[in-house]
């Protein structure tokens, strides 16, 4: 059935009207091809920020329908299932059997289809490198309403297309995805505190290598001595002996949680300058150096208990800056970066640095050997696009890149200079999209169409 | 000793979720539907989801004549022999399409009530025989009273929820249950397009489900779903009838 809906990513950046569709089949998806002669783009959970799932004025074919497990080798732990389950499914499912998921993001709420196609990565990326290192192979229903299955081995430049291209080489029917066996639903954390930007890269340099997980929470608003000081979190899977002794018997559940909600958006003067800044004093204040037992939920997934918490940023809603640097360039980047920031004082409340492992699974994947940093801002209007404006041109001058998964506002110049192997990924997409029927707004914005 | 469940109208928007609930408390399922592929679908995804059992048989509510043997066949799956029935479909065209089309308004009484009295006959004569059983008929909040805008579709629900009624009175020394389900607005294929998902009146499959189940369990006799739709239909049955028939409602 066709709706007509107005969406956003999960920035609530500049919603739009599309044609929404809800086709809970391949058969019904390939009929729907098969009679339409518009664009169309496939939409999980819209967990990306921007406009990747969004298609103005045409259609947009929702996946969460198709959410079914199609088997699970108990042996190996390899799962096939429909691209519109969604991660908190997975766990669900399978973490009591003591499977779970290779890598994860900061939300469980995101759909496997999704995590493909903007090959997402977690706390474990400098180690287990992205979420498309753990896909077998993928079946793709192309435009032409062919199926292909893709891998390493068959139709591998496809494969290595579709990881991180954002939907724009056809709807991913279903995945075959590699789990991974754990003891417990607990994460052992050491917590460290860092001085500045200096002390953190420090920190992640002589410890990151002994942990599994690794993420720090930044203090984007404090200028001068303290710009860049962090809350380190580097934690390794706990064993059984490791848990709390309430919990022991029974290693694979979790203590319940108190689910809060958001019910509605707030004021847009809520988060200003003052109120982030008194946050984030707090937030660094409260955690000194220690070492915490942690379950899983609240460890990789901290804000998805606060459902909606995107409404804090209002109805102007907020973008979210993801840059990556390679590890030459990164300290002196990320300083010009933070000096931009806070001196423009754009309130960004709990930035999130993570260290990153080599190797790019697609051809547009994101991240590469070296550091990440995500930051939200506030839509201001003009002043906005100003300041990505400068802060991307400081990318491009260290050999750094966006997120597309994140990205709201770069041009096409700019991305084109983030990523040289655009026309390789066009070359491929154009072939198996001949028609240019997979289109999004984002792909619109960047020049990955043509007739933007 | 397991439960197994059968679910008439298995892919409907309800039925998928209750099934999901079900099967994740442990019950075996039987599917029973027109859409093979989907059940099919649905299938493997319980038993690789839930580990339990899960049969599918062809069901077609139009098709009476055939009710007896899909019945037979429901009872005859890896599932087991089943303990509780969901009827769980339902049919809900246009209102002013059915005063204009009388095949419209016919299959409209034909689905929500004769294959409904058809099928539960046969469910309630073999529970009754083995004195035990739980059916649970979904009926609608547009049974309570009949208006304007979709008095069709309320008759033949309005229908469902007496005789339900009377086979929860009739059942009740066989020592079968009966439950009737009430469901006001969920969000599903039925209904896209007629209601906004995000109004607070609109209850997700998933929390339908989540009433139903608990009320089985519970062996409530009605209940709405979400709960405070009693309180919208107590209110909208309160109204006398010379105010009532001037309403545009």
């Amino acid at each position: 059935m066709t709706v007509k809906e107005t969406l956003s990513g999960w920035g609530n950046f500049e919603p739009r009207q599309c044609c929404a569709h809800y086709l809970s089949s391949p058969t019904a998806l390939q009929d729907w091809i098969g009679r339409s002669q518009d664009t169309y783009i496939a939409r999980g959970f819209g967990r990306s920020y921007g406009d990747p799932s969004l298609n103005s004025g045409s259609n947009v074919l929702h996946q969460s329908p198709r959410n079914h497990f199609m088997a699970f080798d108990e042996s190996t732990g390899l799962l096939t299932c429909e691209a519109g389950v969604s991660l908190g499914e997975i766990i669900a499912a399978f973490l009591p059997r003591g499977w779970f998921l290779p890598t994860t993001p900061g939300t469980k709420f995101v759909s496997v289809g999704g995590a493909i196609a903007a090959d997402v990565h977690g706390k474990n990326h400098h180690v287990d490198g992205s979420w498309g290192a753990f896909v077998h192979l993928l079946d793709l229903l192309l435009s032409t309403n062919e199926v292909l299955t893709c891998s390493r081995t068959q139709n591998e430049s496809l494969f290595r297309a579709t990881l991180g291209g954002m939907g724009l080489t056809g709807i991913i029917l279903q995945a075959t995805i590699q789990l991974k066996k754990v003891q417990s639903a607990w994460v052992k954390v050491d917590y460290k505190r860092t001085r500045d930007l200096n002390d953190t890269f420090a920190a992640f340099a002589q410890h990151a290598h002994n942990y599994r997980h690794t993420v720090a929470w930044m203090d984007c608003v404090s200028k001068g001595a303290g710009m860049g000081r962090c809350v380190c979190m580097f934690g390794n899977d706990a064993d059984i002996a490791e848990i709390p002794s309430a919990f022991r018997s029974a290693p694979l559940a979790l203590p319940s949680k108190l689910e809060k909600m958001v019910p509605l958006d707030f004021p847009s003067w809520i988060l200003n300058p003052l109120s982030v800044k008194a946050f984030n004093r707090l937030y660094y204040g409260v955690h000194g150096d220690s070492t915490k037992i942690v379950d899983y939920n609240s460890f990789f997934y901290p804000l998805d208990s606060v459902h909606h918490w995107n409404r804090i940023y209002g109805k102007r809603g907020f973008i979210q800056y993801q840059a990556f640097l390679p590890p030459e360039t990164a300290e002196k980047g990320y300083e010009k970066i933070l000096e931009r920031i806070t001196q423009a004082g754009c309130a960004s409340f709990l930035a999130v640095f993570k260290s990153c492992g080599p190797g790019r699974e697609g051809i547009l994947s994101f991240l590469d050997e070296g550091y990440t940093l995500a930051l939200d801002l506030p839509n201001i209007g003009h002043p906005l696009h100003r300041l990505t404006r400068e802060l991307d041109a400081i990318l491009i001058d260290n050999g750094g890149r966006l997120y597309l998964a994140k990205d709201a506002l770069t041009t096409r110049e700019n991305f084109a200079a983030m990523y040289p192997r655009k026309a390789e990924f066009m070359a491929v997409k154009n072939a198996f999209d001949p028609n240019g029927k997979l289109v999004s707004d984002q792909a619109r914005r960047l020049g990955l169409v043509e007739g933007a | 000793m397991n439960e197994t469940t059968v679910i008439l109208g298995a892919t409907s928007g309800i039925a998928r979720a209750l099934a999901r609930e079900l099967a994740a408390q442990g019950d075996n399922i039987v599917l029973a539907g027109r859409d093979m592929e989907s059940m099919q679908t649905m299938a493997t995804d319980l038993t690789v989801r839930y580990q339990v059992k899960v049969g599918i048989v062809p069901f077609q509510a139009l098709d009476f004549e055939n009710h007896p043997e899909s019945w037979k066949q429901m009872g005859h799956t890896a599932a087991g022999e089943p303990t509780k029935v969901v009827l769980c479909y339902g049919f809900m065209a246009d209102q002013q399409e059915c005063e204009t089309n009388p095949e419209k308004a016919r299959r409209t009484l034909d689905i929500n009530l004769t294959s409904a009295v058809s099928i539960l006959e046969l469910v309630a004569g073999d529970f009754a025989q083995r004195q035990s059983g739980t059916i649970t008929v979904v009926s609608s909040v547009a049974g309570d009273r009949g208006r304007a805008t979709n008095y069709i579709y309320g008759a033949s629900k309005a229908g469902l929820t007496a005789y339900t009624s009377g086979l929860r009175n009739r059942l009740y020394k066989e020592g079968v249950h009966v439950l009737t389900v009430k469901p006001g607005f969920v969000d599903t294929s039925m209904t896209k397009g007629l209601v906004d998902p995000d109004s607070p009146l609109v209850a997700t499959p998933e929390q339908a489900a989540r009433d139903i189940s608990k009320a089985m369990d519970a062996k409530r006799n009605t209940i709405y779903t979400r709960w405070f739709w009693w309180i919208i239909m107590m209110i909208i049955c309160c109204i006398p009838e010379p105010v009532f028939k001037r309403l545009k409602i």
